[in-house]
């Protein structure tokens, strides 16, 4: 499943450092990452530089991977769940390219798994790092626009305007509404974004054996949750938290337990359900597990795409 | 219709790419343009990319513009991108705008200052129509423009040199502590902010953005009541101390746009009323976007002189987090990547939330159903 056949132009002709940022950059970021590490859920601010993909593309993820990868990493990277997705690919071309460095689609394979939207199903272990790629890393920043404000929030530990604006969701709605992103506290110090995650993925953050880092490039923060760190989803004793659940399973591989992509199929209505993770769709179908829709042409795709 | 799915991104990307670099070319039969010219005849837009790239070097400057197809805040993007990865061996001298050789020095401010207005390349006073003769192949060189006979003052005086000997400008103080100033490229934006961090900020800004917010407060959004005192378009000398020599040396010249506008400070218990001064500078000439700056640059010193500040272009937070169009250009068009997680867990919140309202306004029916 590993590939190395990966195009190496970096390597004859070195127009860039190994791994695109140069050496005091990496320093510089390994020293952020370590802070954030010593203090899991606080952001980090970072002298985050230009990247030779757009703002909101994955700058921070990558600069993260940059700071850490080495020519005997495996590295995986995904979006939305999938390996195939545009982003995803492009990402892992660069990786391929700037540090010779061998890719995967397989989760348990992989040394570093860079991520936007998603945690994959399949537990992590240790020595796994998951890279997130973080859009906007404070999580107080739709109630409070100024910066020094909720830099100021975190430190005095003033998290009451969060709590309110989850009761005013229970009494618009009768539940908290929050889908994705949905704020974590951390060893019950750091309110924390998730990054835009679906709530679904928050409890796999608690005691996860990985490392977690979080890499905002725009916004110039890192942050991380070391392994075996308590996140906590905020809630209500009378309103729990919850994550979201299906009435359909995978269309594809059966699976009732994994997070599912709606696709729609034509323009009166019908739709099928699959597993955004493709990687764990794809090792349950070899395993013999069968959904409803079974042979279905996406599943074909996905087929041709990893070969 | 049937939809399928997007799958197998990798293929999709390459033949994009493929596309895009033929769309970039244009039909064959039109020859094909070239750096040199886009440095020579393209110069304000080169210009304009050094200065928001913040990299000083045309013929980058010009590939990049031909390689974005004249997107030019693409062609700063690819500027920014690659200027991030060169190594740096020190910190120049800072640059004299006072020792310029000017080639445009025009003020507002009197009918006739010392060293005179120069007009210089300017489109100031030309009448926008547009000329079909450049648009006839083989057209003649343009005539040369007449030498002056008499030649002008060097260094060429400034503003503040007119001022001077009345205190009626508040001075150009040198900081004492020659501390090194604070870069942005290196750390990230810190509030409050200094005016160095503030400056830098300004000067990599969107030239768009810039002039919006300048424009709001001349309009009386955080009103600054500005006066051209002086704008010099020329080149300065760029000098660096090498560690091994221990004096400076020069290292090359840069093409710049400074502007300083003057606003009027009615005085405190403190200090006598005085003018005070919004400062903009940029690389090549750009002059909109160096007034732009240096009216935004006074707004934002509201502090210093006690305004009240109520206005956009008061508020640093929103002006100095927002002033970036690489950091913007890329946000807003992020969108255009996929959210269907997202957007899954939205899609559902919103059908419950449906169900719930039909059941509760229309029980009978939802029963029935």
């Amino acid at each position: 499943m590993i590939s190395t056949s990966t195009p190496r132009s970096n390597e004859t002709e070195r127009y860039y450092n190994y791994a695109y940022l140069d050496e005091q950059t990496k320093r510089m970021i390994r020293r952020a990452i370590l802070k954030a590490l010593a203090i899991p859920g606080y952001q980090v601010p970072f002298g985050s530089r230009e990247m030779p993909v757009p703002y909101g593309w994955g700058t921070g993820g990558i600069q993260l991977t940059a700071a850490i990868i080495g020519p005997d990493d495996v590295y995986k990277c995904i979006d939305q769940g999938a390996d195939d997705t545009t982003n995803a690919v492009s990402i892992r071309q660069f990786f391929a390219k700037v540090a010779d460095v061998a890719t995967t689609e397989d989760t348990a394979e992989a040394t570093i798994i860079q991520t936007r939207h998603r945690i994959p199903e399949q537990t992590l272990k240790a020595g796994q790092v998951l890279v997130f790629q973080v859009p906007q890393p404070e999580p107080l920043r739709g109630l409070e626009a100024r910066e020094t404000e909720t830099r100021a929030m975190h430190a005095y530990e003033e998290y009451g305007l969060q709590y309110v604006s989850l009761y005013e969701n229970v009494s618009a709605y009768g539940r908290i509404a929050a889908t994705a992103g949905y704020p974590v506290m951390v060893e019950e110090r750091y309110l924390m974004s998730p990054s835009p995650i679906p709530k679904f993925d928050n409890p796999k953050m608690d005691d996860n054996e990985a490392i977690l880092l979080f890499g905002a490039g725009r916004e110039k923060r890192i942050y991380a949750v070391p392994p075996h760190t308590q996140v906590r989803s905020l809630d209500f004793e009378d309103y729990p938290f919850e994550v979201q659940t299906w009435e359909e399973s995978c269309a594809l591989c059966g699976a009732d337990d994994a997070y599912l992509d709606e696709v729609v199929l034509d323009d009166v209505g019908t739709k099928m359900f699959v597993c955004s993770d493709s990687h764990h769709c794809g090792q349950r179908r070899a395993e013999g597990h069968v959904g409803p829709m079974a042979g279905h042409q996406l599943a074909q795709g996905e087929a041709e795409a990893a070969l | 219709m049937a939809y399928v799915s997007v799958k197998g991104g990798e293929k999709a990307i390459t033949n994009a790419h493929s596309w895009l670099a033929e769309a970039r070319r244009g039909d064959p039969r039109v020859p094909e343009i070239d750096v040199a010219q886009i440095r020579e005849q393209m110069s304000l837009a080169v210009d304009r990319v050094m200065a928001e790239g913040s990299c000083y070097d045309p013929d980058l400057a010009a590939l990049a513009i031909k390689q974005a197809r004249g997107d030019l805040p693409e062609a700063i993007f690819l500027v920014r991108a690659y200027r991030t990865t060169l190594p740096r061996f020190g910190a120049s001298e800072p640059v004299e705008t006072e020792e310029m050789a000017v080639l445009r020095r025009i003020s507002a401010a009197f009918k006739d200052i010392p060293g005179g207005q120069i007009l210089g390349p300017t489109f100031d006073y030309t009448h926008r129509l547009l000329d079909f003769a450049l648009a006839a192949e083989g057209a003649s060189l343009p005539a040369a423009a007449a030498l002056s006979e008499t030649p002008q003052p060097y260094p060429m005086p400034t503003i503040g040199s007119v001022f001077a000997h009345e205190d009626l400008l508040e001075r150009d103080e040198r900081p004492e502590a020659e501390d090194a100033p604070f870069d942005l490229t290196r750390e990230p934006m810190a509030f409050p902010a200094g005016r160095d961090q503030r400056l830098q900020a300004l000067a990599r800004g969107d030239e768009g953005f810039l002039l919006s917010l300048a424009y709001s407060s001349q309009r009386g959004w955080g009103s600054t009541h500005p006066l051209c005192g002086e704008i010099r378009f020329g080149d300065v000398t760029v000098e660096f101390v090498p560690e091994e020599l221990g004096f400076p040396i020069e290292i090359g010249e840069l093409s710049v746009t400074e502007c300083q506008m003057l606003s009027g400070f009615s005085g405190s218990a403190e200090r006598a009323p005085q003018y005070t001064r919004g400062y903009g500078l940029t690389f090549g000439h750009c002059e909109r976007k160096a007034m732009s700056m240096a009216i935004v640059d006074r707004a934002l010193r509201h502090r210093e002189v006690g305004e009240q500040a109520d206005a956009p272009v008061q508020d640093e937070e929103f002006v100095l987090y927002h002033s970036d169009n690489v950091e913007a250009s890329g946000f807003v068009q992020h969108l255009k990547l996929p959210h269907y997680v997202d957007f899954q867990a939205d899609l559902q919140l919103i059908r419950r939330l449906r169900r719930e309202h039909f059941e509760r306004n229309n029980p009978i029916k939802v029963a029935a159903e």
